[in-house]
């Protein structure tokens, strides 16, 4: 039997794989040819999707992008031998996109059944889970100490601390609690993840829990992401069946249970202790810092709060070795980091690698440019409380400290491209519409300050006033920077300040106006 | 394509006592009836309460706090477009516009044929194919007014 496999990603489903899927079948029926096709998780290289791989001697051969019509072509072709075709792309091994990448945290991810434990085994999987049941609690928080691992949600914060902190607490209950509220525009990794590679945050989760004492843990995954909900949630049950998770984990004795739980739409609730007042089942607003959840976290126990792709990368870094996976990096920034790069770019989609690599590289060499052809204006780096940076400062290397030293931040690792079309007084406006629309209202600066922000940008686009608004907007950010309880109304001046630093043209469009009378 | 259930206590009841015993039940209580009946009307709040043991203001704080649940119900299919940078980069805003003065409607309203409700979104995770959508929850990619066009469309006939 012919082994054909498609990817049944949401991105690739937006993309038409769904069709392609059931054509492939009906035309392979119709010829009287038995395929076995295979639904993956995505490769995350989109442009080139939807997109199908057929199993040679040779390795998988790849096609892309297919239409409707291309497919009663393909079978005449006869690629089920590889053949040649207008869309045949060869290996996506061999794909420079591919190839240039270090896929860890992604090793598996477009190429295994996602709910396949066969495959996932046969893929170096639950080896890290073996190592980590031989090892002491404390030898695993060392291992992940020493692989400079920092959190990949946004913060950077080591991971090992949490994890360390966590382990010394003395509780009758502690929580493992992944943070799949993956809200930045521009980012994808952690539903690529789960859709793609499930059992590989399980793994990650497991040994967390293992190291930590903590038997019970939950994936919070944003609603708009139901159909990684519905392979997680599926995973879960698979991995119960087979010992993985339960009462007596490959029976050691020790139990470790997951539950997925689906969030409702709040942006809020992907900063953690919004996160796990959600989880109790309340609204999401912020919790005031201290006590950190390592020490009073969900339902008031010690818990882990990590993102999707911190965990996710806990697998390779036990099996390989913390050495190997700090190896790669610079500076502080040690491993991988999956970029996710999106927006107006030709060849968007996931890039996996070393930290250290310039946003040049990202934008030009893998993304190829902007969509739609025109230059490149400005790129936003780490989603919406992030940094856009323009053209001139593409050199910089994608690495936290020089981001932060340039007054941006890495964030999720998102990049959105923009060509010369856009108005960064508009993206700035944005900004605090955003804010204003999703704040959690706890605190005065992030709920009043991010409505006044889009007043007085309305009042400077029509050229009110500007000098002294200029003036207000400038103290405004700086209100909201120090006195906002959380990164929301914290870092919302980041767009904007980045957006009056580097296009100032933009700011100042309108001819100018006096004050209305009031 | 959203199924037109009637609200009806004793369903809705046996619906929050399916998950009423998970750990912070209050979303999965609430998912599953805006599941069932598309919305959260008014009676469903004491309900809740009572079932988890919480005030009514709670539960109300808790579906308003969320932009994921409705309060009136929604036409017969929900278009869901992303409203966040990555699709801006790709005009989005431009589209919407569009796209809402064609149908008449804002940001969250429904047509006056109660066939299609427009929700805004702020990111699908869609955004390397922006600009995205979800229609009645399956992803769009690439969208463009011929493929809006399309959607509305499809919500008419079925």
């Amino acid at each position: 039997m012919m082994r054909v496999f498609l990817s049944q990603d949401a991105a690739s489903l937006a993309l038409g794989a769904g069709r392609i899927g059931h054509m492939l079948s009906d035309e392979a029926t119709r010829r009287g040819i038995v395929l076995d096709l295979v639904r993956t998780g995505s490769r995350g290289l989109f442009w080139l999707e939807p997109l199908v791989e057929i199993e040679t001697p040779e390795g998988r051969i790849a096609y892309g992008p297919l239409s409707p019509a291309d497919i009663p072509s393909l079978f005449e072709a006869g690629f089920l031998q590889g053949a040649p075709h207008a869309r045949r792309i060869g290996r996506m091994e061999e794909h420079s996109y591919l190839a240039r990448q270090r896929r860890l945290t992604f090793a598996r991810c477009g190429i295994v059944d996602p709910l396949s434990l066969q495959d996932y085994r046969a893929h170096d999987g639950f080896k890290a889970l073996e190592c980590a049941l031989r090892l002491a609690p404390a030898a695993v928080v060392d291992e992940v100490r020493e692989s400079g691992l920092r959190g990949r949600g946004g913060a950077g914060f080591p991971t090992a601390i949490k994890w360390d902190t966590v382990l010394h607490r003395d509780a009758g209950q502690k929580y493992v609690v992944c943070n799949a509220d993956e809200g930045d525009s521009g980012t994808f990794a952690d539903r690529m993840l789960m859709e793609g590679d499930p059992f590989c945050l399980i793994e990650g989760m497991l040994i967390a829990g293992l190291a930590v004492g903590a038997t019970k843990g939950f994936i919070y995954i944003r609603s708009e992401y139901l159909h990684a909900f519905r392979v997680m949630s599926r995973a879960i049950e698979i991995a119960t069946e087979a010992g993985y998770l339960g009462p007596s984990v490959l029976g050691s004795g020790r139990s470790f249970e997951l539950e997925t739980r689906l969030g409702a739409g709040a942006y809020i609730c992907g900063e953690e202790t919004s996160l796990l007042e959600s989880l109790e089942g309340k609204r999401g607003v912020v919790r005031a810092k201290p006590p950190v959840p390592a020490i009073e976290g969900l339902f008031g126990k010690p818990t882990v709060v990590n993102n999707a792709l911190s965990f996710a990368v806990i697998p390779w870094i036990l099996a390989h070795g913390a050495k190997a996976y700090a190896d790669y990096g610079m500076g502080r920034s040690r491993g991988t980091m999956p970029v996710q790069l999106a927006g107006n770019v030709r060849q968007g989609g996931l890039i996996e690698l070393g930290f250290g690599v310039t946003l040049r590289e990202l934008v030009y060499d893998f993304g190829g440019g902007t969509m739609t052809g025109r230059s490149v204006k400005a790129v936003q780096v780490g989603g919406p409380l992030g940094a856009y940076f323009p053209e001139s400062m593409l050199d910089l290397p994608f690495d936290y400290e020089t981001l932060a030293a340039a007054k941006g931040m890495l964030g999720h690792g998102g990049i959105v491209v923009f060509d010369d079309t856009v108005d960064l007084a508009q993206q700035a406006r944005f900004a605090f519409e955003f804010c204003a629309a999703e704040s959690c209202g706890k605190c005065t600066p992030c709920r009043i300050g991010a409505v006044r922000g889009v007043e007085v940008l309305d009042r400077i686009i029509a050229g009110v006033e500007r000098e002294r608004n200029f003036a207000l907007l400038d103290d405004l950010c700086q209100l909201m920077t120090d006195a906002s309880l959380c990164a929301m109304g914290g870092l919302t001046p980041v767009p904007v300040r980045s957006g009056l630093a580097h296009f100032p043209d933009d700011f100042d469009k309108a001819p100018p106006l006096r004050a209305a009378a009031e | 394509m959203l199924k037109p259930v009637q609200w009806d206590d004793s369903r809705a009841s046996e619906i929050i006592a399916m998950h009423a015993s998970l750990d912070g039940a209050a979303l999965p209580v609430l998912h599953a009836l805006q599941d069932e009946f598309g919305f959260i009307p008014d009676q469903a709040i004491p309900l809740v309460a009572s079932a988890l043991n919480l005030s009514k203001a709670e539960i109300h704080g808790i579906v308003t706090f969320y932009h994921d649940f409705r309060r009136t119900p929604p036409g017969r299919h929900v278009l869901k477009l992303c409203r966040a940078e990555a699709c801006q980069s790709m005009n989005s805003s431009g589209l919407a516009i569009d796209f809402l003065s064609k149908l008449g409607i804002s940001w969250g309203e429904t047509t006056r044929d109660g066939t299609l409700t427009v929700e805004g979104v702020y990111c699908l995770g869609l955004c390397a194919c922006s600009p995205s959508a979800l229609f009645d929850g399956e992803p769009i990619g690439r969208l463009d007014m011929a493929r809006l066009d399309a959607v509305v469309q499809q919500a008419r006939d079925s």
